[in-house]
């Protein structure tokens, strides 16, 4: 299907399933303003930047992704299991869906266009130290490159490591630091 | 990118200052998907299973390919084919309004 074709079909889809009351074009509006607005990578800086903080947060975080962020309410269309992957001195993480584009939506928003690339998809899997390097993520020879296939059921998130410097730093600054990137893993921060 | 018109309703949602529709369309099918879910007129693992599948045949029809990966492309062609498999529409009224829609004059599209 090209892209033509696609918006034409996408067109159609949506008159179809309007006239047959499946769904109402303002639902579909909100559903859009919802990913657009409220939904993205602040709601896993939040989570961040609090399991930097709290320690028992990041342990119960780091135990069950899926119930330590239970308590944020966060929107998010399919809220799948979310397991969550500390990166150390001695462990780098990084996630990506090897099969589509499966994504932890609730605290990341919408995935990036490259995560969803055949390129990125392979390549991170067989050579990760060289994609990360492209990333500007040069790694230490003897630390451990860990990567995290998503799916349907389970989804990935990094818990980065804090830069020393930004340990002072009040909780609210250091959320607006975190970038998405980070919480995929390509990118440390500091 | 560049045939993006940024204004108005249409504005595709940012994040990090990267686009993630391209075009409104691609919104719209997106929202459309995640909808039909929240709405429970099918589940979002067959839909994801649709996906998974459409993708598969895609990588292995673009073996090594250097073309840009069409995702909202499959993404619509997967939601038809569940639709389809749902018995919520079938593909013959489906071909029929891509028909009525690209008849439609040029500038009444979104």
């Amino acid at each position: 299907m090209s892209h033509e074709s696609a918006r034409i079909r996408a067109e159609a889809l949506e008159s179809l399933l309007v006239e047959k009351g499946l769904i109402e074009s303002e639902f579909v509006d909100d559903v859009i303003a919802r990913y657009n607005d409220r939904v993205g990578p602040l709601n896993g800086a939040r989570v961040v930047a609090r399991a930097w903080r709290d320690s028992a947060f990041k342990q119960r975080l780091l135990n069950d992704g899926t119930d330590a962020i239970a308590e944020y309410d966060f929107e998010g269309g399919e809220v799948q299991k979310l397991v969550v992957v500390e990166n150390t001195d001695a462990v780098h993480n990084v996630v990506v869906c090897t099969l589509c584009s499966c994504y932890p939506w609730a605290v990341l928003g919408l995935p990036p266009k490259w995560y969803k690339d055949p390129a990125y998809r392979s390549r991170v899997v067989r050579e990760p130290r060289s994609v990360l390097k492209e990333f500007g993520t040069e790694l230490e020879a003897d630390m451990e490159v860990r990567v995290w296939d998503s799916s349907a059921e389970v989804r990935y998130m990094v818990l980065p490591s804090e830069p020393v410097a930004w340990r002072e730093l009040p909780e609210k600054t250091v959320v607006e630091r975190i970038t998405r990137d980070s919480m995929i893993g390509v990118e440390r921060l500091g | 990118m560049s045939e993006v018109e940024l204004s108005g309703r249409y504005e595709p949602p940012m994040a990090n200052g990267e686009v993630l529709f391209e075009a409104p369309w691609q919104g719209r099918v997106f929202a459309m998907a995640v909808t039909l879910a929240e709405q429970g007129c099918m589940a979002w693992s067959d839909f994801q299973g649709m996906l998974i599948e459409v993708v598969g045949a895609w990588d292995t029809d673009h073996p090594h390919s250097d073309e840009e990966y069409p995702y909202y492309e499959l993404f619509a062609e997967s939601l038809s084919r569940i639709l389809v498999q749902k018995g919520l529409l079938d593909s013959e009224e489906i071909h029929k309004a891509d028909g009525l829609m690209a008849a439609r004059p040029h500038g009444h599209d979104h």
